[in-house]
């Protein structure tokens, strides 16, 4: 996402630790650099430039000339002011009402029905929420079917009346929440522009008569310039309580993320990462800076893993491990739990340095996955404890029930006899690991 | 020089087009305009803190930061070698400079490229929620105002309420429009289309596809491959091929044109949304660096708000206010 900002930040760095010596001159250039790297991740332009003279004017200052590595200081200043413009805190839902009624509002196309569906599922997960949605986008063709849709796969209830009045259908179905026992109420709205009058009026009509507790701007992160004045146009007519930024896992820079907060003072909540539904992740500043300046971000990998792992089933494998004893129905329930981390790409980019080892452009085709998951279910369950037996005629059955062919059965075959031999190693404490 | 009485000559009053131009970039402009104006009311001499206030306003506009650094540097070069010290002779030469980086001494036609033996495909390209599926009922409105019997295929299977969306514009406009919730494979749905549009006479197939991030390597091969059946069914097809790129798009603007320009034979730009306040400056650009022009622009949400582009209409529309 910021990886060419990393770069250059890190190419800054290492010049000034390589002069040993702030000057001027050197904090110019490699300044230089940095504002062009801002600029081409769609920063604002003002706060590029104040970003630019702030660093410098502390890099030149007092306690850098008397540090003896200017070099970490700079770093230290660069955390700073990162972390100042996206502020240090992350930013919580308000979700104390019963119910809380949050409604997202946005431009057309920012994806406000997909993140309805996220949110809802991310609530309901983490805060035990019992979620409803409401769909008040009365203007785009197939806008509500969209909603019912996400709704009917999450199994989450889908409050509508068709193509009608969108202040009443608020209205009612936040009615309807209330008597059902519904805490949380989310509300999608058409896409429209900040200066289309009639369309604010809607909203803020809305707004008067059930009075959301988080009115939250959908954005897309890939927006240029104009990012400012559609967050102070929603903000002016509304006011906002937050923004949620998507499609962060496309290979734009967003640097909307760098400046929003700073120039508005609304919070960034959530980011929305993939396409699936629970492709949303909580805004964290500390993180993000960390991502920024090329540390990766170890954290958001282990929550993941957590959310997602069984973890009696991975005590139970790491157990097998260790004994030696792992089988290919084993190995079949690991490649499940993988496969629930979603995108694997996405897990690798936030690896520490992952940018210098190439892993930040990594595709993985999640069809290898499948294959060797068909390949394995192919099998009998005697096959799958002894793949020992498993003999030229096994392999042609397998290879047909799984629709792949002799040589890739007997790919699997001898990686996983690799396998076996590696855990065995371990076993007898013969292994050094190759880290 | 002299290009702005060259503009008011090619756009006499009454051009309806025009109107329509005006009306929807005037929110554009106002801010744009009024600020390269400003520019030059508050310096009497030209010197580096206007180029530094231009820049702003240029990269305010999302033209790319290249494109602009550039331009900044040959306009430098100018004024310094042309001698020029006067602020308003500049805004000319500023107008000027930004026409030349789009047309580049090349001829650019905005006519669709019709397939004279049997259908013209039409296939639509870009990453999520930039206006593809709307922006086929414009045009498929347009068209068939032409007298052309248009079809619609509906080959985003993806998106949840995305095939209805396009049935129901279908409907509206009096299309036919070809889906099959039995599959998931675009291509299929693809080759279903052109089998029937082929059978039925059809003039002009309109292909929606899903919204796709440029850098998701399986969406891109499934582009690649609606492209092969496409060309298998009709040789030499799809005729146009259109990335639809949302006005508010930033740098990544680039990167979408080169992603799917590398897939697919990209042959123009549909830049939608450009009535709100983004400027979509991100096209001069996409000219400039992957060279690949603006077809269409969409100027509202209204069926006629699709509009033939025009370079000339484009910039007047911007710089209206300074004439």
């Amino acid at each position: 996402m910021f990886e060419s900002l990393t770069e250059k930040l890190e190419s800054a760095i290492n010049k000034i630790k390589g002069y040993g010596v702030i000057t001027e001159e050197n904090i110019s250039d490699a300044m230089r650099e940095v504002r062009l790297a801002l600029l081409e991740a769609d920063v604002n332009y003002k706060v590029v430039k104040e970003f630019t003279n702030n660093v410098k004017e502390k890099a030149l200052g007092e306690e850098v000339k008397k540090s003896l590595k200017p070099g970490d200081v700079f770093l230290k200043i660069l955390k700073d002011e990162l972390l100042s413009l996206l502020g240090n805190d992350k930013a919580e839902l308000d979700l104390s009402k019963k119910p809380s009624i949050i409604m997202l509002v946005g431009l057309q196309g920012s994806g406000k029905t997909t993140t309805i569906g996220k949110l809802g599922n991310l609530l309901r997960k983490k805060n035990g929420a019992k979620p409803m949605f409401i769909a008040a986008d009365v203007y785009r063709p197939a806008a509500i079917e969209q909603l019912k849709t996400i709704g009917k796969e999450l199994n989450i209830e889908v409050y509508d009346e068709g193509q009608t009045s969108a202040v009443s259908i608020v209205e009612n179905g936040v009615n309807y929440a209330k008597e059902h026992g519904y805490d949380l109420v989310l509300v999608d709205t058409a896409g429209r522009l900040h200066v289309d009058d009639v369309l604010m009026d809607e909203l803020k009509n809305i707004k008067e008569k059930v009075n959301p507790t988080e009115i939250i701007l959908v954005i897309d992160a890939m927006i240029g310039q104009d990012a400012i004045n559609v967050i102070t146009g929603f903000n002016d007519a509304l006011p906002l309580t937050g923004t949620i930024l998507t499609k962060m896992d496309g290979d734009t820079k967003g640097g909307v993320a760098l400046c929003a907060k700073h120039l508005t003072g609304i919070p960034i909540k959530f980011i929305g990462v993939s396409e699936k539904l629970d492709g949303l992740d909580y805004f964290d500043p500390q993180r993000m800076v960390s991502r920024i300046l090329g540390n990766g971000d170890i954290m958001s990998i282990i929550e993941k893993a957590e959310s997602v792992i069984d973890e009696k089933e991975a005590m139970k494998t790491a157990k097998k491990i260790q004994a030696g004893k792992m089988d290919l129905e084993d190995f079949l329930s690991q490649l499940k739990q993988i496969k629930k981390l979603g995108p694997l790409e996405n897990l690798l980019k936030l690896l520490p340095g992952a940018r210098k080892l190439g892993l930040n452009n990594v595709n993985i085709d999640p069809k290898q996955f499948a294959r060797l998951e068909a390949i394995i279910s192919s099998m009998t369950i005697k096959e799958r404890r002894n793949p020992d037996i498993i003999k030229a005629s096994r392999k042609q059955r397998i290879a047909k029930g799984s629709g792949t062919s002799v040589q890739e059965v007997n790919k699997l075959l001898t990686q996983f006899e690799q396998m076996q031999k590696m855990m065995k190693m371990m076993k007898n404490g013969n292994l050094k690991m190759p880290f | 020089m002299g290009l702005f009485n060259k503009i008011k000559k090619v756009l006499k009053k009454d051009d309806k087009n025009l109107i329509t131009y005006e009306k929807g970039l005037s929110k554009t402009r106002k801010s744009f305009v009024n600020k390269l104006a400003n520019l030059s009311l508050e310096y009497d001499e030209i010197n580096d803190n206007y180029f530094e206030e231009l820049e702003e306003l240029l990269i305010n506009a999302d033209i790319g930061v290249n494109t602009v650094m550039d331009f900044m540097d040959k306009l430098q070069l100018r004024v310094s070698k042309e001698k020029i010290t006067d602020p308003s002779m500049l805004t000319e030469i500023i107008v000027d400079e930004l026409f030349i980086i789009y047309v580049n001494d090349e001829i650019l036609s905005n006519k669709i490229n019709y397939n004279p033996n049997g259908p013209t495909v039409i296939l639509f390209v870009g990453v999520n929620g930039v206006g593809k599926t709307t922006t086929i009922a414009k045009l498929a409105s347009k068209l068939k105002k032409e007298g052309k019997k248009v079809l619609l295929v509906a080959a985003d299977t993806f998106r949840a309420g995305a095939v209805e969306q396009l049935n129901s514009w279908g409907k509206k406009i009096g299309c036919e429009v070809v889906s099959d919730t039995n599959t998931n494979d675009p291509a299929s749905v693809v080759y279903q289309g052109l089998e029937k549009a082929k059978l039925n006479k059809i003039d002009v197939v309109l292909i929606d596809t899903a919204g796709r991030l440029q850098n998701k390597v399986n969406l891109m091969k499934e582009l690649e491959k609606i492209n092969n059946v496409s060309s298998k069914v009709l040789p030499g097809s799809p005729h146009e091929t259109f990335l639809v790129i949302d006005a508010t798009t930033g740098q990544n603007g680039i990167s979408q044109a080169k992603a799917f320009k590398e897939i697919t034979n990209l042959t123009g730009i549909i830049l939608t949304k450009l009535d709100g306040t983004a400027k979509g400056g991100i096209v001069l650009a996409i000219k400039e660096e992957v060279g690949v022009p603006v077809r269409y622009i969409g100027l509202g949400e209204n069926q006629e708000d699709l509009q033939v582009f025009d370079i000339e209409k484009y910039i007047y529309g911007l710089f209206k206010d300074m004439m």
